[in-house]
């Protein structure tokens, strides 16, 4: 199925109606990719999803990512949707700073959102404001820290028989 | 007058039911974490009046694993593997998108009591797990898909036993079909059982055949077609009311329909290779890496993963046995993955059970359970 929309146009009408909170816009790989402003997000996907034009409604995936060396935009939100009825995909991103990863919560317009923003919190420790349960989900609540963060590595940190240089990462 | 908590003989903190009661008894069920009913690892605690739901509450994640962390230290070779355990019963989707698995992984969908059918049903599983041993010589975790085309081509054998599947398996199949769809008992059974509408579907993010017995026709395949099924002549089926019969009609039609698209993809197979020609990324055979120079470098390259992966991000999504199944990968270059997120449709959609099940008895509750087939692997990660 052809799309209608092209991603040219949908990054200049959400540039329209935000202004601003639009910070950068990208196309890797063919796919719309537009940082927003954290704290207007929310706002943003709830006008995508009710403008009569885009109908970008269905939440295909949110997640984090963590950079440990972007002073300032430690985490990054990453929000995949996709318009059925344009067949149109979009993703969107959002950066958080270290001291204070917390962003609004999607509970209210997508009930998929809740466990989704648990996992998370689960791995990454990001907060989000307003959601109804922010409790770990997959992994034991009396974990005292956030697994996927990259400071946690996968194997003991304290081995000094294997030399990771020799080993990519 | 009582609440919930000081009758409970548990003590579940991170369960947190609520402490509203009715007039009455209620009682504290747990179904799971290991039960027969469950279909896998995890604990749904129902708070019953009788035998109607009030409340359900679940814990999920008995069986993380923490894949998404793992896929950040391993060569993206190795993370095939990985993808095999998050749908145990459709591994091959899960590689590249296969479709025998489809079927498999349908017919094992309904337990309601009609054990007969049930076994009769599992020899010809049992037939599809011998074509997937014929192929990679494993049968549940198949590994079967590698970056540039398969592990091995498809020996004579193969082609014998998947003539031989396509002959009797209509011939089964109509008949479990035939003891169950039209079946007084089955239909009352399961006509009402844990229904939900396409909006609240939608809502929570359903796809699949789950969503499409709600009455949404979205399929990746016909979307956003890959791996070129839109060459393909098949239908995607659709349900009316989204509750346990329309799940069990739509996932039979899709036999169906898998049916044929094996049957086209098979008398349409293609000569030629089973693997694209892309040498820094496949492994050549073992007998060219001792005897040939260029061979023995790139299989060096492959194993220490020093092929180069350009740095970018991407989603991609194929229509697995639950639906979009999709992979978000951020590359920084790196032998391994910056980050891969996956799209894990029962982890999604299996946020609605609850408001599917409330109100409804004990044996709906496990009818709609294991109607929208929720697999463990892939709900924990």
């Amino acid at each position: 199925m052809e799309s209608k929309l092209t991603n040219e146009g949908v990054a200049a009408r959400i540039q329209e109606q935000f202004g601003t909170a639009v910070v950068s816009v990208e196309m890797p790989y063919d796919m719309l990719t537009m940082e927003i402003a954290a704290d207007q997000m929310h706002d943003v996907i709830e006008w995508i999803k009710s403008d009569a034009e885009l109908q970008i409604g269905f939440l295909t995936l949110l997640g984090g990512v963590h950079y440990p060396n972007d002073n300032g935009r430690e985490f990054a939100m990453v929000y995949h949707l996709h318009s059925w009825t344009n067949n149109f995909r979009i993703r969107l991103k959002a950066f958080l700073p270290a001291e204070n990863p917390t962003i609004a919560t999607l509970t209210d317009i997508y009930d998929g959102a809740n466990w989704m923003e648990r996992e998370t919190y689960d791995f990454f420790g990001i907060r989000f404001e307003g959601h109804p349960n922010l409790v770990r989900i997959l992994n034991e609540d009396t974990m005292d820290y956030f697994p996927m963060r990259k400071e946690y590595h996968l194997e003991d940190a304290t081995r000094e028989d294997k030399d990771d240089r020799y080993f990519g990462r | 007058m009582s609440t919930f908590k000081e009758d409970s003989a548990y003590d579940m903190p991170h369960v947190g039911l609520s402490n509203e009661t009715i007039d009455g008894d209620i009682a504290t069920l747990n179904l799971g974490p290991t039960h027969p009913a469950t279909h896998g690892i995890f604990q749904n605690v129902l708070q019953v009046d009788g035998e109607k739901i009030l409340s359900s509450e679940r814990t999920v994640g008995y069986i993380h694993r923490a894949f998404e962390k793992l896929a950040e230290r391993r060569p993206y070779n190795q993370i095939t593997p990985i993808t095999d355990r998050l749908n145990y019963c459709s591994s091959p989707i899960n590689n590249m998108g296969w479709h025998m698995t489809v079927i498999c992984n349908s017919v094992i969908g309904v337990d309601t009591g009609a054990l007969t059918g049930f076994t009769y049903v599992f020899q010809e599983r049992e037939k599809i797990y011998e074509l997937y041993e014929e192929i990679c010589g494993a049968r549940l975790t198949t590994n079967v898909g590698r970056i540039g085309g398969f592990e091995r081509d498809f020996s004579p054998e193969f082609h014998r036993k998947l003539e031989d599947f396509l002959r009797t398996f209509p011939k089964v199949f109509n008949e479990f079909n035939s003891l169950l769809s039209r079946n007084r008992i089955f239909m009352d059974r399961t006509r009402g059982a844990g229904p939900i509408s396409a909006e609240r579907a939608l809502n929570y993010g359903f796809v699949g055949p789950n969503l499409r017995a709600a009455g949404v026709d979205y399929d990746v395949r016909v979307m956003n077609p890959y791996s070129s099924y839109e060459d393909f002549d098949f239908i995607i089926p659709v349900g009316t009311d989204g509750d346990t019969y329309d799940r069990f009609m739509v996932r039979q039609e899709e036999i169906r329909q898998s049916l044929k698209i094996i049957e086209q993809a098979w008398k349409n197979l293609p000569e030629g290779s089973y693997k694209a020609d892309i040498p820094e990324f496949y492994l050549p055979p073992k007998e060219e890496v001792y005897n040939n120079m260029e061979a023995l470098i790139y299989h060096f390259k492959i194993v220490m993963g020093e092929t180069p992966i350009p740095a970018g991000e991407v989603y991609h999504c194929v229509e697995g046995g639950n639906g979009e199944l999709g992979f978000y990968l951020i590359s920084d270059g790196g032998r391994s993955p910056y980050r891969l997120q996956f799209r894990r449709p029962c982890f999604i959609y299996y946020q609605a059970y609850p408001e599917m099940i409330i109100g409804q008895t004990i044996s709906d509750a496990v009818l709609t359970m294991s109607s929208m087939n929720v697999i463990a692997g892939e709900l924990d990660a």
